[in-house]
């Protein structure tokens, strides 16, 4: 089993019409054993801006730790919070800077821009980064939400049909893959207003 | 075959460990204490390789009483999970720790807390925790009869179950537990639950005196 397996994890974001949505499943597990059914995989950095971490969990609570840090000291010097774009670069520089020892999470990130522009993106455990348009996904339920996405998402969703959409697809993938699941946890994010909201799926 | 395990009840935490102190196929002793009281409100529950245990568990206890000394206050429970925390992430990549821990606590505003921390360094509070083979006997056992706000009676006799089913489950499981509790009392050792008494297993036989053998 490969380590990105161990704890077993799904993220995935979807960008609307001037909002976003990012979920994830709720399993901390240990190979085939659940410890936990309350794991908080998405952190905030700011309240426009969001990232999921997938993979290890040990990874995921240093990286989530250590960028709260980089975004506080950016906040400090700048007066101002960081945009997605340069966050993106931020997350994607501190990923390779470990090139032959990295951290084993593979980060979502989804936020709002200046002009209120939804912005999603994803990236290996190396810092190599995928902008989308529509959709990115990640963690060992990561097929199964590419699938998933694929066929039930549309351009331009209203923040309500984002929401339920969101969570469909992610209850749907988490269904096939045993590592993942145990409940859902979904941020609706607009211009004014942020939703979260705990998804009650299959218990298993 | 080590088995920690811990549960939060209504007011107090409950840490219970084996006292096997193995190598190998060879039991040195059935009275090894493994959950250490790291200060007057937490308690450590440590499994893992012996050396690393006895050593991380010995320097976190040093820097929760330095902390005090320093300061003058007590680190509250969440504080020293991440502070234990952060010690394995360090190590993880230079010399990791192989030590398994649950950290159990009572803070005054707060009330009883129990943390799961594995040798990875994934923190996460819990009301119920366990490792080793024994974690998938206590675990499902747990998940069956545990509920919020338990009464001390009742946790008892859930740890008693837990213990019952590590012993007739587990093919090479301890014969001996220890149960520490931590409450707004403070920590201290609640129980033994043992098969094997230890002064038993080597009495202290009177050496015959040279010039009586007989032939």
């Amino acid at each position: 089993m490969s380590i990105f397996e161990y704890n077993g994890s799904a993220v995935v974001a979807m960008v609307g019409k001037n909002c976003f949505a990012i979920a994830s499943d709720r399993r901390l597990g240990v190979n085939l054993q659940t410890i936990a059914t309350d794991f908080q995989r998405i952190h905030k950095i700011h309240p426009k801006l969001y990232i999921g971490l997938s993979g290890l969990a040990t990874d995921v609570q240093t990286l989530s730790q250590k960028l709260a840090f980089r975004h506080k000291l950016y906040v400090l010097r700048e007066e101002r919070d960081m945009r997605p774009e340069t966050f993106a670069s931020l997350v994607s520089a501190l990923l390779y800077e470990k090139r032959f020892g990295p951290y084993l999470c593979m980060p979502v990130i989804a936020g709002l821009g200046d002009d209120n522009v939804p912005f999603i993106c994803t990236m290996d455990c190396l810092g190599a980064k995928e902008l989308a348009k529509d959709f990115v996904v990640s963690g060992t339920a990561s097929e199964s939400l590419y699938g998933a996405c694929e066929s039930m998402f549309k351009a331009d969703m209203e923040p309500d049909e984002l929401f339920e959409t969101i969570s469909q697809a992610l209850l749907a993938s988490v269904d096939r893959d045993c590592l993942s699941g145990w409940g859902g946890h979904v941020l609706l994010v607009t211009p004014t207003e942020v939703h979260e909201k705990t998804l009650k799926g299959r218990m298993d | 075959m080590e088995c920690v395990f811990g549960l939060v009840g209504d007011g107090f935490a409950l840490v219970v460990a084996d006292t096997s102190a193995v190598n190998s196929i060879l039991v040195h002793k059935t009275d090894e204490d493994k959950v250490m009281l790291l200060d007057s409100h937490k308690l450590l529950g440590a499994s893992g390789e012996a050396g690393d245990r006895v050593q991380f568990t010995e320097y976190i206890q040093k820097n929760v009483h330095l902390y005090q000394f320093r300061n003058g206050i007590p680190l509250t429970t969440s504080a020293t999970a991440n502070f234990t925390r952060g010690e394995l992430a360090t190590a993880l990549r230079k010399r990791p720790y192989s030590v398994n821990v649950l950290l159990a606590g009572y803070d005054k505003d707060i009330g009883p807390s129990l943390y799961y921390i594995d040798y990875l360094a994934t923190l996460h509070k819990v009301e119920k925790g366990a490792f080793g083979y024994g974690s998938f006997f206590s675990l499902s056992t747990m998940d069956r009869h545990y509920h919020s706000g338990m009464s001390l009676e009742a946790a008892i006799i859930l740890v008693d179950q837990c213990i019952k089913e590590i012993r007739s489950r587990l093919v090479i499981s301890p014969p001996n537990f220890i149960i520490k509790i931590v409450d707004k009392d403070g920590a201290r050792e609640c129980a033994w639950r043992e098969t094997i008494n230890e002064a038993e297993v080597a009495p202290a036989e009177a050496i015959p005196e040279a010039g009586t053998v007989t032939a």
